[in-house]
Order: C-alpha cells, then sequence, then structure tokens
C-alpha cells in the first residue's frame, strides 16, 4: 500500500535510529494512523511485513497502546481529561456538556464523521486544567462556553 | 556448578549455583505453588503465585524469578506467604465464572487446587463478573475467555516451544485476552498453527478446551492408560482416557499427562487427536470370506478353517515359495517377530517383507560390532549439537523437531541442517545448506572430504564458503548427533558412517516414518534377513530356536507382484499394510492368488483379499514398539472394539488351523499363576498394576499362546540387542537398544525405499479414518510459517 | 502552549530559560547552552558522575533514586552497546512539568543527555516522548536536527573524538510505559509490560546492553549541576536533596501552575502562598503531595518540607511533583474511584494482583459511589489494597494501593457517610465550578 512521501521519508530515517527494525513499531503506527486515519488490516499487513513482525505482533502491540486504534474516527478526536486534577475543576462536566452537544458518547461518533468523543486520561495539563485534546491540540482552562466556540471553530475548519 | 546452601522452611539444603528457587525447592520436596512458572519456558513472574519470604528483604519475592544465593534464608508457608497467595486466588475467582460443574477441566484444574490449598473459601466480591462469549479457534481449540487466569503458558508454548506463534496476548489491563494469530471481527477469529494442542495441555485451567473431548466426560470417569502413539516413527508416549461403551472400550482423549516419556511435554496433532480412527464407523468388525465373488461376513472359526486349508495346500502342494508375507509398520514388535517366525517355520518361505521407509539395515550393517555409535531420542534434547540430513522433521518427526528446537533453545546447541527445501527448522540453525534435491549424498561425500564434488552443491543460497565453513564447523563439533532421512540409502549410509567416526563421540539416528518401522526391519520383515538383521544365509541361531527354515533367499514384495502376475504366488498374507493403496501395485495382478488380509479397515488391499480379518491396532493391544531411534516402549491395551482380534492371536490361530503346534510358536505354559490373561485386563488400571506386581517378582504368567509377552522371552533371548530390562519395561520407561549387536545384515536394493510422504496431518490409512484429523486439515491452506520474532 | 507562573519564591535552575524562546538553538547558546557538555567532555566520565553524585539530585521520575549513583551502576566494559534513555512519557496524574521542559527548553534535555552518555560511555541516546505530545515531539525534533547541523551531535563531537547520537521516539497513549523496563520494551516495537528484574537496566536494559534511564527533569538539571558546580546545585536543596524542583500544582488552588522551587520547600506555603490559597475561598481538605499514587495527606499533615525523606516521613512520597489540592467540596470516595478508574484502565494486565485487584476495586468503588455501599465493602477495599501492596509485578500495583489505602484510612467516616443507600453527600453541592487562572 501506498504512503504519503512524508511518511515514507520518516519511516526511512526512524529504521535508522535503531539496532531492530521491529523498534520503529510505535511511533509509526501513529503516524500510520494519523494519515489512514486507522489502523485498517492493509496497514497491519504492511507495517507487519515491513518490520518483519507477524500481524498477530503487530496486533498485540495496537491494542496495547490506547492512542492506537483500528476502528474508523471522526476527523477530530475531543479527548476530554476526566483525570483528578481536571475532574476537581469541572473535567467531568465539561464531558457530559460534550455528550449533549455531540450527541454521543464515550468513543462514540457523529453522524457527519466530524467529530469523536472520548473521555481520556491525565494528558499532562494538571496545572491548566480542566484540558481537552482536539486530535493532538491541546486546549486548556476551559469552561462550556469556550469549549463551544472551541467545537464550532473545528465545525467550521471541519466543514470547509 | 557448585552448589550453593540455602535453608528452606527450615530445611538446610543445596542447589546448584544459578538454579531457580522454585526449582531448588521442589527438588528438596517443597512444592512452592505457581500458575505461570513452567519448566523450560521464559519467565514470567506473573501470577505472583510463588511468592516466599526471603530474610533481609523487603517484600515478598518471586521463587520462579529468584537465582539461589549461598545462605538464602526462605519461608514458603508462613502466614503472611500464605495471606498473599489466598489473595491471589481470591482476585482471580472474582472474575472467574466458576462452572467448574459443566467445565471439561473439573477435576484436573490447577486453580480449583489452588483454591483448595488456600482456602479462599468466603466471597468478599459481589461485582458481575466479566463475560465473554466463547470462541471457537480451530476445529480442535476452543478458548473460554472468563476462565482464563493469563499465565501465558499456552503463549509461550506455542512460540517458544513449537516455533509456531500462533497466540498473542491483546488489549491491556483487566480487558487483556489471549488472541489467535488470524484476526476477525466477533467470534470468527481463529488459528492457522500446527494444531500440535499444547496449548490445551498446558493450560492450567478449563480456558483452552479440546473440540475433540469437550464435553463428552469427567476426567474421573475415565481410566488412564499410559502407551505409545502409533502414528510416527518417534514414539511419543500418550496417555488415553478411556471409557466402557456398548462395543468394549472407548478411547475419549489422548493427552500429555505422563510428562516421564522422551516425549516430554510434547504430543503432535497426530498423538493428541487422532486416535479417533479406532472408533470409525467403517472399522471391521466381522471376518469377510469372498463368496461368489462378494466378501461376505463369517464366523471366525470358518476363517481359520479356510485360510488354513489354503495355506496348507499351497505350501504343501507349490511349497512355501509359492506364498508371500507382508508385514506392518504397526504392528508390535512381538507381532512382527511371531509372523517372521511363522512365515518360515510355518509357512516355510523367506517371501517375506514390508513397506521399507528407511534404511535400517545398511545402518547396522556399518554400524555391526561398534556399540554407542546410535543416539536415542533422548540425546536430541542434551546433544550440544545436531547435524539433519534430509528429512522434515517438522511434518514427518514432530518430536524430533521439538528435541530439536527445545535443544536449541535452552542448551543452546548448534544445528546444521542439510536440505534440498527451506524446511522449518532452518529457523534454529546455525548454518543450513541448501542441496538440489537428491544431492543430500554428495553432501556427505563432501563433508567426508571429497572436494569433487563442492561444485556440483553450490548454488545461490548456498555458496562454495558457505559449505567449507559448514564442513569445518561439523568436524569441530564434538558428541553430535547426526540424523538422516530416506535420502541417505546404501551405500551412502556406509559413507556417512564412516565419516561419523571420523568425529568424537558423533551419533546417528536414521529416520524412518510409521510407528514401528525400525520394530519391522529389526524383526526380520525381510526376504533376506532374520530378526536382528541376521542374514538368512547363516541362520543358524534361528534354526536351533524355530527348526527347519527354508535358507534361500526369498521376494521383496515388487518381486512377490512380479510372481503373482506370473501365476506362481499362489497366496499372499498381509497383515496391517496396503500395498496396494500405498505402493501402487495394481489389484488385478493378485487376483489369481489366495490373499488374506488383517486390517482395520477395508482398504485398498483388502477389497481384492480372498479372506478378511478384523484386526485390532496398538492402542488395543499390548506389546512392545522400537522407535525410530531405537528406542523401545512398551505398548499398553487402551481400548478395544468387540470381535476384532490382536494380530498376535491371528497368526497364532491360523498357524493351529494349519494343524501346527502352536506351542513351536509361541513359549506360553510358563509361570506359577494361571489366570488366563484376566489379569492383563484391557480397561483396568488395577490389573496393569497387578502385572506390573507379577513381572517384578518374576510370577509373570505366559499361559496362553496369545500372550505376546511370552515371546517376549524369545524376543530378549534371541534377537540381537533386544536383551532389555523387563521391569523397565513394564514400569514405562523407555530403552535405547544397541543396533551394533545385530548381525552382519546383506545390502538392501535402494530403490525398495519407498519414504511415506506422511506430514503433520496424515498418517496413511490410520489418517484417512480419523475425522478429527481430516476435519483439522480441511480447516487450513496450507501449514503456516510464522515469522518468529 | 501551556502557560507559564511565577512567584518571588521561585529558584530558576531548569525553568531558567522558560520563555525565552530557547527552543532555537542559537538562542540557546546565548543563554550559556551547550557550555556544560564542553566542560564534561574535558572532565572524564568519572568526575562527572561524582560531581552528579555530590549534587544530591535525585531522579525526579518519582523514585527519587540517587542520579549519580545510578549511573555508576554502568559497568565501564561492555560488550553491547549502552544507551542513554530520557523518559519524558509523563503519564503521573497531577505532574505536567516535563512538558514544559520540552516545550521551552528542548536543547536542556540533549545536553543532559549527551552528558549522561559521556560519564557512562555511551555513544546513543533516545529522547523518549508520550504520544499524546506531538506538538513537543516536533519541537524536540527540529532541536535534534540543529544539534546535529551545528555538528554537536554525530561523529566526534566539539572536536573531542567522542561520536555520539541522539534520536527522539515517540510513545502511543500508555501510562505503564513511563516504567523505566516497560519503557525500554515500547522503545523496543512491544507492549508495554515491564521487565523481570535483576537484570536492572544498568546492566542490561535496551537490547541487551547496559542503559541509564532518566526523568526528563533529572536531565534537563544536569547541565546546570556540571556549569554551576555540585556544591552549588547541593545547597540549593535540603540534605540528600540536592537543587529544586518543578512543582506542578493543581486542583481547587487560586493560582494553579508549574512552580520552580528548592527542594525542602513548605508543603503547607506553597499551596497557600505560592498557589494562592484555596479557591473561591474555601477550605483546604487534602493534599495528594506527588502524583496520584502517593497517599493523600489531611491539611493538618501539610506543614511538611517537600523533600524526598521529609515527605516519606510524613507517611506519603514525593513523588513526582504534582501537588493536587482537594478542597472541601471534594468526595473522597469520588476522588479515589476516579484514581482507582485510571489505574485500571493503565494496568497493563501482567499480573493477577494489579489486573484483577484495580477492576475489583474500580467496580467495588463505583457502586459504593453510587450508594449501594455495604458495610463490609470498607473492609474489603482496604484488604483488596492492602493485598496488592508489595505483591506485584511493578510498582503500578502500589501505585493503586497506597493511595486508596490512605483515602480508606483517613476518610473513613466519609466513606461511612455513603452506605445505606445514601446519595453522595457533596453530589448536591455539586462539584466546584471550572476556575480560570
Ligand atoms: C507505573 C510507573 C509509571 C512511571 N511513569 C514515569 C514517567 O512517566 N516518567 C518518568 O520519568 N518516570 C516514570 N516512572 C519512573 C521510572 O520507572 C523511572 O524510575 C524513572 O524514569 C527514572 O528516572 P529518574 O531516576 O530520573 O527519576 C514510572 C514508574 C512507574 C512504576
Ligand atoms: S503491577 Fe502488574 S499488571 Fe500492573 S502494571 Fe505492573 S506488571 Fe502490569
Ligand atoms: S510462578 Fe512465579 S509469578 Fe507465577
Amino acid at each position: 500500500m501506498r504512503f504519503s512521501d512524508e511518511f515514507e521519508t520518516r519511516f526511512a530515517e526512524m529504521l535508522t535510529h535503531y539496532p531492530t527494525r521491529r523498534s520503529a513499531l510505535v511511533p509509526t503506527l501513529l503516524y500510520a494512523q494519523d494519515e489512514v486515519g486507522r489502523l485498517s488490516d492493509e496497514v497491519i499487513a504492511e507495517l507487519a511485513q515491513r518490520l518483519d513482525l507477524t500481524e498477530l505482533e503487530v496486533r498485540n502491540v495496537i491494542s496495547y497502546y490506547s492512542m492506537l486504534t483500528t476502528k474508523p474516527r471522526g476527523k477530530y478526536t475531543v479527548q476530554v481529561c476526566t483525570n483528578i486534577a481536571c475532574m476537581l475543576r469541572g473535567g467531568e462536566e465539561l464531558l457530559d456538556h460534550c455528550k449533549k452537544k455531540l450527541g454521543v458518547g464515550h468513543k462514540g461518533t457523529t453522524a457527519d464523521g466530524l467529530f469523536s468523543l472520548e473521555e481520556v486520561e491525565c494528558i499532562g495539563a494538571c496545572s491548566w486544567a480542566p484540558a481537552v485534546q482536539v486530535n493532538y491540540d491541546f486546549h486548556e482552562n476551559l469552561t462550556n462556553a469556550k469549549l463551544d466556540e472551541i467545537l464550532d471553530e473545528y465545525r467550521k475548519k471541519g466543514t470547509q | 556448578m557448585p552448589d550453593v546452601n540455602l535453608t528452606v522452611d527450615g530445611k538446610k539444603i543445596t542447589a546448584p549455583a544459578g538454579s531457580l528457587l522454585i526449582e531448588a525447592c521442589k527438588s528438596a520436596g517443597i512444592e512452592v505453588p505457581s500458575f505461570c512458572y513452567y519448566p523450560g519456558l521464559s519467565l514470567q513472574g506473573a501470577c505472583r503465585m510463588c511468592v516466599v519470604k526471603i530474610e533481609k528483604m523487603p517484600k515478598l519475592q518471586t521463587a520462579c524469578t529468584t537465582t539461589v544465593t549461598e545462605g538464602m534464608i526462605v519461608a514458603t508457608d508462613s502466614d503472611e506467604v500464605r495471606q498473599a497467595r489466598k489473595a491471589m486466588v481470591e482476585l482471580l475467582l472474582g472474575n472467574h465464572p466458576l462452572d467448574c460443574p459443566v467445565c471439561d477441566a473439573g477435576g484436573e484444574c490447577e486453580l480449583q487446587d489452588m483454591t483448595f490449598s488456600y482456602g479462599a473459601s468466603e466471597s468478599k466480591f459481589i461485582e458481575t463478573k466479566n463475560h465473554r462469549e466463547e470462541q471457537q479457534w480451530s476445529p480442535v481449540v476452543y478458548f473460554d475467555r472468563p476462565r482464563c487466569i493469563l499465565c501465558y503458558r499456552c503463549v509461550r508454548v506455542c512460540g517458544e516451544g513449537m516455533d509456531v506463534w500462533a497466540l498473542g496476548v491483546q488489549n491491556r489491563g483487566v480487558s487483556s485476552i489471549i488472541a489467535p494469530n488470524i484476526s476477525a471481527p466477533d467470534q470468527d477469529a481463529h488459528l492457522d498453527c500446527e494444531e500440535c494442542g499444547m496449548c490445551i495441555d498446558i493450560c492450567p485451567v478449563g480456558a483452552l478446551t479440546s473440540g475433540a473431548y469437550r464435553y463428552k466426560t469427567r476426567p474421573w470417569e475415565m481410566n488412564h492408560v499410559g502407551t505409545i502413539c502409533t502414528h510416527c516413527g518417534d514414539g511419543c508416549k500418550t496417555t488415553l482416557g478411556v471409557r466402557r461403551c456398548d462395543t468394549g472400550a472407548e478411547i475419549v482423549r489422548g493427552d500429555n499427562r505422563d510428562k516421564s516419556g522422551i516425549n516430554g511435554d510434547f504430543l503432535c496433532v497426530k498423538g493428541r487427536y487422532a486416535f479417533d480412527f479406532v472408533h470409525h464407523k467403517d472399522r471391521l468388525t466381522e471376518p469377510l470370506i469372498r463368496k461368489n465373488g462378494k466378501l461376505t461376513p463369517a464366523a471366525w472359526e470358518e476363517a481359520f478353517e479356510l485360510i488354513g486349508t489354503r495355506f496348507k495346500e499351497i505350501r504343501d502342494h507349490d511349497g512355501g515359495s509359492a506364498i508371500g508375507v507382508v508385514g506392518s509398520n504397526r504392528t508390535t514388535n512381538e507381532e512382527n517377530y511371531l509372523l517372521s517366525k511363522f512365515a518360515r517355520s510355518v509357512l516355510k518361505t523367506n517371501n517375506v517383507d514390508h513397506h521399507r521407509t528407511a534404511d535400517y539395515p545398511a545402518l547396522a550393517a556399518a554400524l555391526q560390532g561398534k556399540p554407542g555409535k546410535t543416539a536415542s531420542m533422548r540425546d536430541v534434547l542434551t546433544a550440544p549439537a545436531i547435524l539433519l540430513i534430509g528429512n522434515d522433521p517438522t511434518n514427518q518427526h514432530p518430536l524430533l523437531a521439538w528435541q530439536i528446537r527445545t535443544n536449541v533453545r535452552l542448551r543452546r546447541a548448534k544445528l546444521y541442517v542439510i536440505n534440498s527445501a527451506p524446511i522449518k527448522l532452518r529457523r534454529q540453525a546455525t548454518a543450513f545448506a541448501m542441496v538440489p534435491a537428491g544431492a543430500e549424498a554428495k553432501a556427505v561425500a563432501f563433508l567426508a572430504g571429497d572436494d569433487s564434488l563442492l561444485d556440483s552443491l553450490v548454488s545461490d543460497a548456498t555458496n562454495r564458503d558457505a559449505w567449507i565453513a559448514l564442513r569445518e564447523k561439523i568436524r569441530a563439533e564434538q558428541n553430535i548427533v547426526i540424523a538422516f532421512g530416506s535420502e541417505l540409502r546404501g551405500q551412502d549410509v556406509a559413507k556417512l558412517v564412516s565419516f561419523a567416526e571420523s568425529l568424537t563421540g558423533a551419533k546417528l539416528i536414521c529416520l524412518g516414518d510409521y510407528a514401528n518401522s525400525r520394530g519391522a526391519s529389526e524383526m526380520g520383515l525381510y526376504p533376506d534377513l532374520l530378526p536382528g538383521y541376521e542374514p538368512i544365509a547363516s541362520a543358524g541361531k534361528f534354526q536351533k530356536e524355530w527348526g527347519d527354515l527354508p535358507v534361500e533367499k526369498g521376494l521383496s514384495l515388487p518381486e512377490m507382484v512380479e510372481a503373482a502376475k506370473a501365476g506362481k504366488l499362489k497366496a499372499l498374507y498381509v497383515l496391517g499394510s496396503n500395498p496396494v493403496g500405498r505402493l501402487g501395485i495394481d489389484p488385478f495382478v493378485l487376483s489369481k492368488s489366495f490373499v488374506v488380509v488383517q486390517d482395520m479397515f477395508l482398504t485398498e488391499t483388502a477389497n481384492i483379499a480372498d479372506v478378511v480379518l478384523p484386526a485390532a491396532n496398538a492402542y488395543e493391544k499390548t506389546g512392545t514398539y522400537t522407535n525410530t531411534c531405537g528406542d523401545l516402549q512398551l505398548v499398553k491395551k487402551a481400548g478395544e472394539v468387540s470381535n476384532t482380534k490382536p494380530d498376535f492371536e491371528m497368526i497364532v490361530r491360523i498357524a493351529d488351523a494349519m494343524g501346527f503346534d502352536v506351542s513351536g510358536l509361541v513359549p506360553f505354559g510358563s509361570g506359577t499363576h494361571s489366570d488366563m490373561g484376566q489379569s492383563r485386563g484391557a480397561q483396568s488400571g488395577e490389573a496393569d498394576r497387578h502385572a506390573v506386581w507379577l513381572e517384578a517378582h518374576n510370577l509373570e504368567p505366559k499361559m496362553t499362546p496369545f500372550d505376546p509377552m511370552a515371546i517376549l522371552d524369545e524376543i530378549q533371548r534371541v534377537v540381537a540387542g533386544y536383551d532389555i530390562s523387563r521391569v523397565n519395561l513394564l514400569a514405562g520407561n523407555d530403552q535405547h537398544l544397541e543396533i551394533a549387536e545385530s548381525g552382519a545384515s546383506a545390502i538392501q536394493p535402494p530403490e525398495l525405499i519407498v519414504p511415506a510422504r506422511d506430514d503433520l496431518f496424515s498418517s496413511g490409512t490410520l489418517g484417512r479414518y480419523s475425522k478429527t484429523l481430516n476435519s483439522v486439515f480441511e480447516n487450513k491452506s496450507a501449514v503456516p510459517e510464522v515469522a518468529a520474532d | 502552549m501551556a502557560s507559564l507562573v511565577s512567584h518571588p519564591d521561585e529558584v530558576r535552575v531548569i525553568s531558567k530559560r522558560f520563555g525565552q524562546g530557547a527552543t532555537e538553538i542559537d538562542r540557546y547558546l546565548q543563554l550559556d547552552g551547550y557550555q556544560a557538555v564542553q566542560k564534561a567532555l574535558g572532565m572524564g566520565a568519572d568526575a562527572i558522575i561524582a560531581e552528579v553524585k555530590n549534587s544530591g539530585l535525585r531522579g525526579r521520575g518519582g523514585a527519587g533514586f540517587s542520579t549519580g549513583m545510578k549511573w555508576s551502576f554502568v559497568p565501564k566494559q561492555s560488550a553491547k552497546p549502552k544507551y542513554v534513555l530520557c523518559n519524558g512519557d509523563e503519564s503521573e496524574p497531577g505532574t505536567c512539568k516535563d512538558r514544559l521542559i520540552f516545550e521551552h527548553d528542548p536543547h536542556s534535555v540533549i545536553e543532559g543527555v549527551m552528558i549522561a552518555a559521556i560519564a557512562v560511555g555511551s555513544h546513543t541516546g533516545y529522547i523518549y516522548i508520550r504520544g499524546e505530545y506531538r506538538y513537543l515531539s516536533v519541537i524536540m525534533q527540529k532541536a535534534i536536527k540543529d544539534a546535529y547541523a551545528k555538528g554537536f551531535l554525530g561523529k566526534n563531537i566539539f572536536g573531542s573524538g567522542y561520536d555520539l547520537d541522539i534520536y527522539w521516539h515517540g510513545g502511543a497513549g500508555a501510562y505503564e510505559v513511563g516504567e523505566e523496563s516497560a519503557l525500554m520494551e515500547s522503545l523496543e516495537g512491544k507492549r508495554g509490560i515491564p521487565r523481570i528484574r535483576p537484570p536492572f537496566p544498568a546492566v542490561v536494559g535496551l537490547w541487551g546492553g547496559p542503559t541509564v534511564i532518566n526523568n526528563a527533569e533529572t536531565l534537563a538539571a544536569v547541565p546546570h549541576i556540571i556549569l554551576g558546580g555540585a556544591d552549588w546545585y547541593a545547597k540549593l536543596g535540603t540534605p540528600k536533596n540536592g537543587g529544586t524542583r518543578l512543582f506542578c500544582l493543581s486542583g481547587n488552588l487560586n493560582k494553579p501552575g508549574v512552580y520552580e522551587l528548592p527542594m525542602g520547600y513548605n508543603l503547607k506555603k506553597m499551596i497557600y502562598e505560592v498557589g494562592g490559597g484555596i479557591s473561591s475561598g474555601r477550605s483546604l481538605k487534602a493534599v495528594v503531595p506527588g502524583g496520584s499514587s502517593t497517599p493523600v495527606l489531611l491539611p493538618e499533615e501539610i506543614d511538611v518540607a517537600m523533600d524526598f525523606d521529609s515527605v516519606a516521613k510524613a507517611g506519603s512520597m514525593l513523588g513526582s511533583g504534582g501537588v493536587v489540592v482537594l478542597d472541601d467540596t471534594a468526595c473522597i470516595v469520588k476522588f479515589a474511584l476516579r484514581t482507582m478508574k485510571f489505574y485500571r484502565h493503565e494496568s497493563c494486565g501482567w499480573c493477577i494482583p494489579c489486573r484483577e485487584g484495580t477492576d475489583w476495586l474500580e467496580k467495588t468503588l463505583t457502586r459504593f459511589h453510587a450508594g449501594a455501599g455495604v458495610k463490609k465493602d470498607i473492609d474489603n477495599i482496604y484488604y483488596l489494597s492492602e493485598n496488592m501492596l508489595g505483591k506485584t509485578f511493578c510498582p503500578l500495583g502500589d501505585a493503586a494501593a497506597m493511595p486508596t489505602m490512605a483515602f480508606v484510612k483517613k476518610f473513613r467516616k466519609e466513606f461511612e457517610d455513603h452506605l445505606d443507600g445514601k446519595p453522595c453527600p457533596f453530589e448536591k453541592q455539586g462539584a466546584a465550578e471550572p476556575v480560570l487562572a
């Protein structure tokens, strides 16, 4: 299968960093997922072959890491932290708000395929809680209203 | 290594330096419980059942990962330790379905035992249990996640032990789950593997269960009979679970609970499941006589009468040389010996042969008078180096392959492989040399120093330097075990033997295909060889035992066929062999001969017979088998299908019907105790123990001419190399036989060897009638080769 | 991106270059960058290790092990290559400090790795950054590239004849991977299952070679120690607890944020002065002093010096520097439940006590908090935690057990208040509204 040139350059370089091919697996999976949207059977077969692994081994690894997924997700994954620091400052309320606003639950995806919602563990924003990550972007010190604005921005961006 | 002194539970013990505490305790008789620890597999430290208190260590330590040190003081059973283990069991039971009443493992479950031992009797939890539906991963493997305790034994035995790597662990935390290698949505995930079932055997609970056995019976309702597998030439010990049924005794399970055998933990798909041919509906249970061109059921007496009369007529009229005898690779040594004797002394013919799959006589000839040059199956596990020439043990000698892999993994043995195909064992090989098909003999000559052959061996896969380096390495090895397949025959075997002699301590293994091919060979199922590879020409010893024998060389199987074609072979007596089906003999050729076949099924050969006698198989009789390495083992009666007879009895009955005094055939009547065979009861473990006791006291009853043990005395006395310890045999121990003691055998024409080409999922006629084997075979496209890590 | 705060009591060592544009290598050089490593090259391995030992630097990853000591365990001679591995998996709830270092001063981490490598005779370093910190890995990759471009990395660094490569590596979401041996597994492309010890990583680590693993903050401190000297650094802190550390103040505070304070700074002061006191004028209920794994402290227990030894004496742990403050509206049962939910989610599942224990504790606490608790649950929760403690394969099990035991022990009454079908006494009042910093 074909990945972007950027992926290929990164992949080729990454292989030179380690004494074993398999070592490149975890970051490569994440980049592949970013590109394809999910770790499809095809991606798994391809990477297994490239890294001299069995598909089973690749699946074992994928299923271990919480950011990796074989299931399709929306364009934007809204990851709401409800861990202790965020919880103390309203993380759970933010999550409830998102559920209502997007009309989906934990790990759900909106019908238009724009948003997925996920309750996540601590994302390293404790001192700026409550925090949400949309894909890789951090949004911190949030209120429901601020989050609404942010989601609207993404919606605008995503439907353009 | 020097020994280390330590104190365990107040007891002073010593253990070799470097040993694991759990093993040191075990040797001293102190059992430390464990789930995840399994000898020979990689350490996990996962189940935490083996925690012990070690003085000066703040926390409890896992005995499975701790190596002993001098002066260590250990408590394995303190209150603190017991409490920790109790908690571990409580936690396991939290999500466990506790469906013991319907679980296959009930009664032989390590979790049950552990719960009992540590008294986790009160339930602390009221939460709902995590549930998952059961999955079928192959025709023979079922997985029940809620019962799984995640000890990872299955994953390791499949990967490390079998080199198949078909099982993995997925997800994490409490969602962790054992997963098969073929992923599919929902319930459709499944296995693509060698179907050995080792994962089922090794599972301490009922999470992995056998499709062939599940829900059939409870463990305590079976008798467990330890015997030898009847499929390939490796001779794995197996335990058959047997239950009474309408037609005798039914074998419901094959497993490997007795780990004392040469196979240790191992059993392959055939050993584990392919006993079911025994109860196939096509099994013959009545003698058949051809009447008006049709095979028609008849009474035993009638059949024996007919055979006896006809054989006698032909012998007396046309001479013994008008009769041919084809023996079996799956009958016992006693039967083969008896057949050899019967042919020569009763039928007066040397036209005796069998389906040859390896050139044992060539090995015997080359090794004559040179003891200590053959390796046992156990040697393969400990040899510092192994050279494998030809053959594909993964498929044809699964136990040998297991021994090799285990040795390479645990003892870092060097493996050198010379083969015309990239066989799977190359993955364990220090060096793998590819030869053009049929050039194995050239490779041997090259190893022995013939450089002129180098050019013909060189290929892209293995270049000049690689060959030279390989030879250097092999020459430097000491105590190497050399296993060779049927690719090497006749003079090539002699060449290999002389090369082996140039090495220090080298030992050989000749690889033949069926369960008792070696036995058939050693019991003299040859036209020119008597038992112990004694040439017919020097039959003196046997004349003394057997009386008058014909002394001219007889006909080989192809020659018998020619004779039949020429109308000179008037009778053919075939036991447990299917030359028409296996060797492609035109059945029409035999139409003029009087053909008698003893078999379990109406094979292609039986189909053209004049008389067919329903035979019992090796799971239904007692005797001995010699595996391809020359390890002698006891075969014990487990199952029974009524109205079939062991070949042994049938031979005796035919001799009797010919008017021969059977006491000249079977030396029975000795012993002091006359229970007429009752004590050797089939299904009763009690009876077997009784027999062991009798033997140990030299009271072995041999009161009937149908008792194969009676003729074992004679084999021990007469057949070179077979003078074994009887008590050891009856105790179920394997004994390696010395081929070197045999006579100077005649060289056999190499073309008479026809490899069986059975693989993991086939086993000649037996395989064809094994439903499980067939279902497993149909379930897969090809035997997978899974890349190792 | 994460906003910066300041307080007069701060002693800025690690955070010296925060907000100064030091991600640019030239700016970093202006701010004394790459001076320390050159000095280190001149010092030689033994002198570096001695200096770091004497500085009293202890691991900022949580366990507080002496860094110099750790380096000294690496064998001088090794048939296999040696490695330095920077742990930037930062996932302990309450902790968000490595993030700031990577964001504002990535070269200091690179320089720290370089010095560690020189000290142990390694020629390869890896900087592992958790997958969620994608923007930081972009910053780090650029920083590494720039260092190569300047010839600071690669062959013959600074003309010393010493070859040194440093690579970035990324995770993909797993707290357990922060545990050092699981980190190595992850870097080798495997599931993050910890390894059996011994052998310890210093002897058998990455791909079988001796490996030093340090937290990002620990390594970022090293160049400062080399430049400023062990004495200077040691004196910043308390005996055996050298230097400063980044404290991540979070929870119900008026001024949460990451502050760099000397080791041994008083916790009470940290909360009331540095952190601006409890938000919305409420009163303090409890403090988790060192990340979610550390046992909770009661208000009467917080007059404690924040160094490893003092906090241990107070019955908790300094941990990873995450100070989480709970006001009197917080429900301890709920807090315990959320903590356990985290550990259940993050347990690697390898060993029985952690895998099953966290699951059952979460289930029990969920039911209990929902009002369906029975009296024996309270003892069961304690019993379960107690039986996990010290019996798991790696410290994650302890991390789940320790705080839970403290919650039950110190707030038993609050657990009892949830009994007999009573609704959570805190639910009505509603949790605190989000407070803006
Ligand atoms: C479950 C668990 C998670 C951990 N997570 C981290 C982490 O995210 N970052 C970190 O630096 N250390 C973490 N540690 C500590 C590391 O195992 C290790 O002690 C540390 O990286 C050593 O560096 P230091 O000596 O500089 O502290 C964790 C430990 C455990 C048991
Ligand atoms: S304590 Fe056990 S299950 Fe938990 S993370 Fe460590 S090894 Fe994994
Ligand atoms: S046997 Fe030691 S941890 Fe499982």
